[in-house]
């Protein structure tokens, strides 16, 4: 990984390795180094390095009340009970205006701004093409990158990774926020599930032994002659001393940002905290659940308006919090179907097939809803129950992928799917 | 303890000071008998084969009967425990010594004829193993009271909602230029009754499926959050909603871990346990899918159990009928898509019949509806795949997308009846597809449930089955790359036994790779196989094993939560990674701490408690008692380094404090690189 800052000196690499082994991120070692890289140290390194935030909506969420078609007469007829109604001039308990057709649902009303001020698009009518309405296998289907294909053991997000190969690259490059690696990192690329900043470190049990086991853990691992556990083993503890050092719960939220307390909430903020703390990490992933509504979904009020309170305030503080960082990331939502156009007896939902995405960040072209909308008239629906789908999730990603994040060849991540670039809908800047 | 090491590093000879009662004289003679016949014996990875020539068995009483030439009778007893087993617990090596490893591994081969009623006492805490699915599904149903509330509140609201969302239409369709037809008269009413109708019926999926977001099993109680649930900051608690015996659907599962972890490490019958392991990930099946978690429980007893070392043919068969792999498979959905078809014609046959007896015109079915459509069953191939793809043939096995249809086509008809009371395995003929299929080249026409069947007596006796599956064997007991030589053999073995496992595994045992130098320690623990061995190593007295669960969860193993029907990897480059290796180290310093919430390790007698008087001393014991007296030459020298440290020394003088020194030392060994790999 090397700073552009740098890259005009012939012959000379700056590593962030390097740099770490020297003594972390603290002034230690500098004397070593030639005096304008020391400068440059001293300074608050930058990176131009891009980033890249998945947020996965597990339960499929219900695209129809999160970004309201309200321009659609049988929207309303389809759901009398749980409709967002059309946007009131000053009203509370309306969809919020995005663009005289659609509109937010109105507990989604801190992203509005984001959206008027073009840093927030939205995708709608999108997902995976397979026909399934089984949770795990369409979740499976999203993360491996191939719908449809149950063989792949890998997920696309791993093999992006693999597709813009780093050497030295930090063991922080891929986080995953939780305790388990998702389906979507799976694969060659290291990649580190974090359940919680504070607790990726080695836990004496003993009190006054903390020094011992961890320096013992360390020594044994780093001088070990077996090879397989000696490379896992060095990059672990490098990772627990890079994360001690760079401190990341340290970082306060800036500029007035305000998380909810909520795991989703707690999570934004430590995707945050990692990013602030500079310490490599080029891609996050992060999941939320309970999107699964078939009874009680509500409409203005209601299980989805709660998730949507959450959600929208939990990404407007992220938003806030980053402030200039945000030129770097894109943050992008998905979830693995949508849900039925009609509603049940239940003020709910069931399983349906085409969603929304929301992608943000400095690199996005916002202020759109992307996508060509298929309408909600009965002959339009999809099996004649959802909404059609008319963008493939990997399309959305791809470009992404590709324009923000410098993927030159996207077949190998998205393999059997047409990657040809001018089916990107041009929400990324080029 | 260390031993006779490389010129090129230190050498140190150490004698513990141990007291001379008759366990640790025992203890001394043992340490002696390994200070002469054991050397260092580092990983295959290691720069020193040549002290492995100084250990030849010598015709050892012990080793009679088996092709053991390259390793040391303790070692030879250490590698089967380490494979056909859990482990080494205290004083085992001793034992089967005394025994003879050949009996030992024949008597392993035929759990009969072991006693097992100790665990059979332990497993008395987990009712639900015993239950039917009709009792479990019965007894531990979804909670009913909050849908009842659920749906009163809504019928509440409905009304109040129905007018303002009427007006909004209105002032919709006034605003919009009216170019949205009418919507069919008789069409929303019939809509909404059959969302109602599909609603009901998933309204029970709904917490079900909600629970698929939280893949470790936790009980996902509202507004709880998942710190919460795991019982705060310390890994070691565990949530009372699991801990006790109410009646939540999430007990079944839950038990069902805490079972497996139960008879990992205390039942005798270890190879049976191993193989019931092999099995199950082998046809696995997702605790998290639905109507699965209720089917588990019959699917691992009636299913895996009791075919684990019989004809290969037989538990295939009995996969194939199982609600359980039916289900996560959705070959009970599977059906010819003419059935519906028939269906009608015939309905509408009877119904002309019945009519026109009266000479009243039947009523004409409404033409592109789209609830007709939707309830439509169709071909689902996703079983026909995996059978061949994952549970016979493999991927290579040489079979095409063809095929993969055609054998769907022979299981349409296997479902399931009832399955949300007692589902029991039924084939309906409706459903299933009564054209002739071809298979392989082969032509499938015997009608009905015998499709299927042939099917199955095909893809078993297929040559790709016979390697795939010694392969799988072979990995799972010898190494990552097991040596052709071994996989032809037991192919050969496999065949001329009509795919009897008993006889692979036999021919496989009997055979010298198996005892080879290359396979001794040459492959990592999965996180399972980590913590029972650590357990039976340490002697720890488990009452609650559901922190142990967990802990298999987090080291990334989730019992019964693998997702995909490949079921977990077999392989070292799936468990070795940063995140899994640090909760590896952290789950041996709790449970060698002794701060394992439902589980009691007592180190000091274990080590000998004069051991704690020296850290050096114990650190020895520790690498004896738990890794068979070979360790690195790095692993012990780092360790001693850091064991000089004052704190330790210090407090070996207060008598609180001497539990946790032991606790500690066992702690480093059991996360070492050595304890890693078996």
């Amino acid at each position: 990984m090397s700073y552009r800052c740098c890259e005009g000196v012939p012959g000379l690499k700056f590593s962030r390795r390097y740099f770490l082994k020297q003594g972390g991120v603290a002034m230690v070692g500098l004397s070593a180094m030639p005096a304008f890289l020391q400068r440059a140290v001293a300074a608050t390194p930058m990176p131009n390095k891009k980033q890249l935030v998945v947020l996965f909506q597990r339960g499929a969420a219900d695209g129809l009340n999160i970004v309201v078609p309200f321009g659609e007469s049988n929207y309303y007829r389809m759901r009398p009970t749980i409709a967002i109604p059309q946007p009131k001039r000053g009203g509370a308990d309306a969809a919020v205006d995005l663009d005289g057709f659609f509109g937010l649902h109105p507990s989604l009303a801190p992203l509005e701004p984001l959206f008027h001020k073009n840093q927030l698009a939205i995708v709608h009518a999108a997902g995976s093409p397979d026909a399934t309405r089984s949770h795990f296998d369409a979740q499976d289907f999203m993360e491996s990158g191939t719908p449809g294909l149950k063989s792949t053991e890998d997920g696309w997000l791993n093999r992006a990774l693999e597709a813009v190969p780093e050497e030295d690259a930090s063991p922080f490059r891929a986080v995953a926020m939780g305790p388990n690696l998702p389906r979507m990192l799976h694969g060659a690329a290291p990649a580190i599930a974090l359940p919680d900043l504070k607790q990726f470190k080695v836990m004496a049990q003993a009190p006054g032994t903390g020094q011992i086991v961890e320096g013992g853990f360390e020594a044994m691992y780093s001088q070990t002659v077996d090879h397989a556990l000696h490379g896992t083993g060095t990059e672990t503890f490098e990772a627990i001393d890079l994360l001690r050092k760079a401190d990341p719960a340290k970082y306060q939220p800036e500029n007035g940002a305000q998380y909810p307390t909520s795991r989703l909430g707690q999570s934004l903020q430590q995707i945050g905290q990692l990013l602030k703390a500079d310490i490599g990490v080029e891609v996050l992933f992060v999941d939320c659940g309970g999107w699964d509504n078939h009874v009680n979904e509500g409409g203005v009020q209601g299980q989805l308006s709660n998730l949507l309170k959450d959600l929208g305030q939990g990404l407007a503080a992220f938003h806030q919090d980053m402030g200039d960082r945000m030129e770097n990331v894109v943050f992008v939502t998905m979830s693995e179907f949508g849900r039925t156009a009609k509603e049940n007896g239940n003020r709910g939902t069931d399983h349906g097939h085409a969603n929304c995405m929301f992608v943000m960040g400095g690199d996005v072209k916002g202020g759109a809803v992307y996508g060509k909308w298929p309408g909600l008239n009965d002959h339009q629906l999809n099996e004649g129950r959802d909404l059609a789908l008319t963008t493939d999730f990997r399309s959305v990603v791809g470009e992404i992928l590709v324009r923000h994040i410098g993927v030159r060849d996207l077949n190998p991540v998205f393999p059997g799917f047409d990657n040809n670039s001018r089916k990107f809908l041009g929400l990324i800047k080029a | 303890m260390r031993l006779q090491e490389s010129p090129a590093s230190q050498v140190n000879q150490r004698i513990p000071t141990i007291s001379a009662t008759p366990r640790s004289f025992l203890a001394v003679i043992l340490s002696f008998a390994c200070v002469l016949s054991l050397g260092i014996e580092l990983p295959a990875s290691a720069a020193n084969p040549a002290s492995a020539k100084d250990k030849k068995p010598k015709n050892d009483p012990a080793l009679k009967g088996l092709p053991i030439t390259e390793l040391s009778p303790d070692e030879a007893i250490l590698h089967a425990l380490n494979r056909l087993a859990y482990g080494p617990r205290p004083g085992e090596v001793e034992r089967i010594r005394q025994m003879g490893l050949a009996k030992w591994v024949e008597q392993q081969l035929n759990p009969n004829s072991i006693d097992d009623r100790a665990l059979d006492a332990r497993l008395a805490d987990y009712p639900t193993l015993r239950m039917s699915t009709a009792k479990l599904i019965d007894e531990y149903p979804q909670p009913k009271p909050a849908e009842k509330q659920a749906e009163k509140r809504a019928q509440a609201q409905a009304q109040q909602e129905q007018r303002r969302s009427d007006a909004a239409a209105e002032k919709v369709a006034r605003d919009v230029q009216g170019t949205q037809g009418p919507v069919a008269g008789g069409g929303d009413g019939e809509a909404v009754q059959q969302n109602t109708a599909n609603a009901k019926q998933e309204m029970s999926d709904a917490p079900a499926l909600m629970k698929q977001e939280q893949p470790e099993g936790n009980p996902a109680t509202k507004g709880v959050g998942k710190r919460d649930v795991l019982g705060g900051a310390d890994p070691n608690n565990v949530p009372r909603a699991i801990a006790d015996d109410s009646k939540r659907p999430q007990r079944v599962v839950a038990e069902l871990g805490m079972a497996k972890v139960t008879r990992a490490i205390y039942s005798e019958r270890q190879l049976q346990q191993v193989m019931d392991d092999f099995w199950f990930n082998h046809f696995n099946v997702f605790a998290g899918k639905g109507e699965d978690r209720y089917y588990i429980t019959s699917y691992e007893r009636d299913v895996i159990q009791p075919h684990a070392f019989g004809k290969f043919k037989d538990l295939v068969t009995a996969t194939a009928k199982s609600p359980a792999m039916l289900f996560y498979l959705d070959n009970f959905l599977s059906a010819d898509p003419r059935a519906a078809q028939r269906q009608a014609a015939e309905r509408a046959a009877r119904q002309q019949w019945r009519r026109g007896r009266f000479g009243w015109p039947a009523p004409p079915r409404p033409v592109g509806n789209p609830q007709a459509k939707k309830n439509e069953r169709g071909l689902n191939e996703n079983y026909g795949r995996e059978l061949m793809e994952l549970h016979t043939l493999g991927v290579d096995g040489g079979y095409t997308q063809k095929d993969v249809t055609e054998v769907a086509r022979c299981f349409t008809g296997w479902t399931i009846e009832k399955p949300r009371q007692y589902a029991d395995f039924k084939f309906d003929d409706r459903l299933h597809d009564p054209d002739a299929k071809y298979v392989l080249g082969k032509k499938i026409h015997a009608g009905g449930m015998k499709d299927g069947e042939q099917v199955i007596d095909l893809l078993v006796h297929h040559p790709s089955t016979a390697r795939f599956i010694s392969t799988k064997l072979a990995r799972r007991f010898v190494s990552d790359n097991p040596p052709p030589a071994l996989i032809n053999r037991m192919v050969e073995t496999f065949q001329s036994s009509d795919g009897d496992i008993k006889s692979v595994l036999h021919i496989m045992i009997w055979s010298p790779e198996f005892w080879s130098r290359e396979s001794y320690r040459a492959k990592i623990k999965t996180p399972f196989e980590l913590v029972v061995s650590a357990v039976r190593a340490l002697g720890t007295d488990v009452d609650t094993p559901l922190p142990l669960v967990q802990w298999v969860g987090r080291i990334g193993e989730p019992l019964y939560q693998c997702q995909p029907p490949t079921g977990y990897s077999d392989k070292a480059d799936a468990w070795v990674n940063t995140g899994a290796l640090l909760n590896r180290l952290n789950y041996s310093l709790a449970l060698a701490g002794n701060k394992m919430r439902g589980a009691r390790t007592d180190v000091a007698s274990l080590l000998g408690v004069d051991s704690s008087a020296d850290p050096k001393a114990a650190l020895d014991r520790a690498v004896q008692v738990f890794l068979g007296g070979q360790a690195g030459p790095t692993t012990v020298e780092t360790l001693e380094k850091q064991l000089d440290n004052p704190q330790v020394l210090q407090a070996k003088l207060d008598d609180a404090h001497k539990q946790v020194d032991l606790g500690v030392v066992a702690g480093l060994v059991l996360g070492a690189p050595e304890f890693q790999r078996h």
